[in-house]
């Protein structure tokens, strides 16, 4: 056998290394071919999130601007403070209906003023108007009484329809059913976009302003839907976080391995697949029915979520204790360390990195965690105010991100449907920071040793 | 060859510190320790020798309850130390390890600083009161481990970043740090080379001026050089235990003889 493989003496080998024989051949190609499948199983990936992203960014990028219409507006004292005391409660008492006016009175002089020629009356003018026009100016006049008499500058939202024409949602053959504007409107839309008077700018509202009723889709904003949520992940962040690692800890380092831990284990894996609406119906019961906390709160929402992060953090934190090396352990107890010490000591700070990537993925999948919140109220609440202090933020009632996006994603009208996607953005944009500084936070940890 | 010189001068060497008595030990159902009886001498050197998988490490680990930390490890017998049962319900197992230290098989340092691989055991005990004692301490240590010379000006580098031989005699003196009353090294020099192996048996021989130590080896040699006691293990038996120099010249069991001239192993 050896004198075959062998070159003989001649020095002619018996096989040449740069001919391939065919089994070489043949596993090559098995090879590439392999390599070939693997690139298009990522190409077919990548398309799929191009397609998402294009499909998001495209369909929700306009909730970001919005069109607005500047003009003077003299705040009349006839008008506004009939005593002249600038009594804060008899300005109150003038309701948005005592406003309109003046925007329509301000409205006209700057028509005139551009040199605008129309056809329309004074009060199919204004309807280009948002309704929330003399709600932000009587807001504007209770929080500076002083200001009456003088003459200031406003920027009004333009209704959604205006909004939607620039935005070219609308055209001229689409409204020929709408009775909410009419072609001679949008002609003198042109007119005012053409003095300058109206036009599409950024719209921070959006991101930072509260929803609106279903008549104003172009004042309603995420921000309060926001706050909602930050409450909302706090309570997780404060519940789950310490509950699942003590747990984990304590299933991992101290407690007996016995049928009653497997049982418990096996049931915690369990719970990471119990969907999530089997939570809300259980918030519901438990939390609303039962310990009567409040409908459509954060706390009540948090704590739902809490149930639902618990077994992920459990999980990971766990897998994360168990990969440190057992010999680290026996370093510890070795040189005289209690099991506490050793655990807190080395175990602790070796699990740290997967531990947080753990809490971040699960608050991440908390955060867009849509269907328990439906049970609880907080799907269809309409989150007009901004919470004053820490307490009002968790019990008075609010919505979530991803609930206002559903909410908004259910009205009929199309400017709504253009705000969910735009709030599909901001909740993608929240994902994706937490995603990453779940990556960061984990390499920074790793490296130190 | 054997340094039968040093035997006998001591007179603390005959004093029991460490008796085992009737003990075995199961791994679930494999009965690894097979009644096994030994009195081991206060300030000497006991030599564990076997064939591998005999059951050296396990009885070690036996000595200060390592073998607790394994689900299915069951100790039988009684084991004690200065005449007291540690199997006891009393014994804190923790208290027992400081007072019984102990060398692993595998380097393990922890993943922080040489410095604080050290100071670890030191701090949790409380031996040291201020910064400048404990500093004391970490050098006293590290130069008794044989390492000192390699580490002193990189004391804030991880201890997992040094060699492998380098990473067990900084195991070393982290062990010896706590000032046990007995050492127990499970091959301390299998990843050594002749230079620091010499050194750390210098070591081990300064120690049993001291400490009650127990090491285990596959060097028959070293057994030889630093040990006064010999005790052989066979698949779990304690088969011969006496005078180093006894047990290497004139073994009274075959397997000993067979396994010290290299026919079993
Ligand atoms: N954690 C464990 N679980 C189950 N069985 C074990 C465990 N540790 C050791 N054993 C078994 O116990 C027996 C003795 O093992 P031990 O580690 O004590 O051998 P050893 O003499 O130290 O060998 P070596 O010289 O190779 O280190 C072996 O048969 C081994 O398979
Ligand atoms: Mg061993």
């Amino acid at each position: 056998m050896t004198d075959v493989s062998q070159p003989n003496s001649a020095g002619t080998p018996q096989s040449s290394l740069h001919r391939l024989d065919a089994r070489t051949k043949r596993r090559n190609a098995a090879e590439s071919r392999f390599k070939f499948y693997g690139i298009v199983a990522i190409l077919i990936g990548l398309l799929m999130l191009v397609t998402l992203l294009y499909t998001i960014l495209s369909k929700g990028t306009g909730a970001f601007s919005q069109t607005f219409v500047t003009m003077q507006v003299e705040l009349l004292e006839s008008k506004l403070d009939k005593s002249g005391t600038r009594d804060l409660e008899k300005i109150k008492k003038v309701t948005t209906f005592g406003y309109a006016p003046l925007i329509k009175g301000a409205f006209e002089k700057s028509v005139l003023e551009h040199g605008i020629d129309t056809d329309l009356k004074t009060k199919d003018m204004a309807k280009i108007l948002s309704k929330s026009a003399a709600s932000q100016l009587r807001g504007y006049v209770i929080a500076n009484p002083d200001k009456i008499g003088e003459t200031i500058e406003f920027r009004f939202l333009a209704n959604s329809r205006v909004d939607g024409y620039l935005k070219g949602r609308v055209s001229r053959e689409s409204i020929a059913n709408d009775k909410n504007i009419t072609a001679a409107q949008l002609d003198f839309v042109d007119q005012l976009i053409a003095a300058g008077v109206l036009e599409k700018t950024f719209n921070i509202d959006f991101i930072i302003g509260a929803d609106a009723s279903d008549q104003r889709p172009e004042a309603a904003g995420i921000g309060v839907a926001m706050v909602g949520s930050l409450f909302m992940m706090l309570v997780v962040l404060a519940l789950a976080l310490p509950i699942g690692v003590a747990a984990s800890i304590y299933l991992e380092e101290f407690a007996p391995k016995n049928w009653i831990t497997d049982i418990i284990e096996v049931n915690i894996s369990n719970l990471a697949a119990v969907p999530s609406i089997v939570f809300g119906i259980l918030g519901l019961a438990v939390f609303i029915n039962y310990m009567h906390l409040p409908q459509s709160a954060p706390l009540v929402g948090g704590l739902v979520l809490t149930l639902m992060t618990l077994p992920t953090i459990i999980i990971s934190t766990r897998a994360a204790l168990k990969a440190v090396p057992p010999s680290i352990r026996d370093a510890a107890l070795g040189v005289g360390a209690s099991k506490m010490q050793a655990v807190f000591h080395h175990v602790l700070p070796l699990a740290a990195p997967g531990i947080l990537t753990g809490t971040i993925i699960g608050l991440a999948q908390a955060l867009g965690e849509t269907a328990p919140l439906l049970l609880i109220g907080m799907i269809g609440f309409i989150a007009s105010n901004m919470p004053e202090t820490i307490g009002e933020g968790l019990l008075s009632p609010n919505s979530a991100m991803p609930a206002q996006i559903y909410e908004w994603a259910k009205r009929a009208d199309p400017a709504f449907y253009e705000r969910a996607w735009g709030g599909i953005i901001i909740l993608l944009i929240f994902l994706i920071s937490m995603n990453t500084l779940a990556v960061i936070l984990r390499r920074r940890f790793e490296r130190r040793w | 060859m054997y340094d039968i010189a040093k035997m006998g001068t001591d007179v603390d060497q005959n004093t029991t510190k460490i008796s085992a008595r009737n003990v075995q030990v199961y791994y679930g159902d494999t009965h690894a320790i097979k009644d096994v009886n030994v009195e081991i001498g206060a300030r000497s050197v006991t030599a564990f020798i076997g064939p591998s998988g005999c059951g050296k490490s396990t009885f070690l680990r036996c000595i200060n309850r390592m073998n607790d930390t394994i689900d299915v490890c069951r100790v039988d017998g009684d084991i004690l130390i200065d005449g007291e049962d540690i199997y006891d319900k009393r014994v804190d197992p923790v208290q027992l390890r400081a007072k019984v230290g102990m060398v692993f098989q595998k380097p393990n340092p922890f993943p922080k600083s040489i410095y604080d691989n050290i100071a670890y055991g030191p701090r949790i005990h409380g031996l040291a009161k201020n910064k400048a004692d404990l500093d004391e301490i970490v050098e006293k240590s590290l130069r008794r481990g044989a390492i000192w010379n390699e580490v002193k000006d990189r004391l804030h580098a991880p201890g997992t970043g040094l060699s492998g031989g380098q990473q067990q005699r900084l195991c070393i003196a982290r062990a010896i740090a706590t000032e046990p009353e007995v050492l127990l090294m499970d091959e301390p020099c299998s990843a050594l080379d002749p230079i620091a192996t010499a050194q750390v048996e210098e070591l081990i021989d300064e120690l049993r001026n001291q400490f009650s130590v127990v090491i285990v080896t596959h060097s028959m040699q070293q057994a030889a050089r630093v040990s006064q006691k010999t005790a052989f293990f066979h698949l779990g038996n304690l088969v011969e235990y006496g005078d180093t120099s006894q047990i290497f010249t004139n073994p009274q069991d075959e397997r000993t003889e067979s396994y010290i001239t290299g026919r079993i192993g």
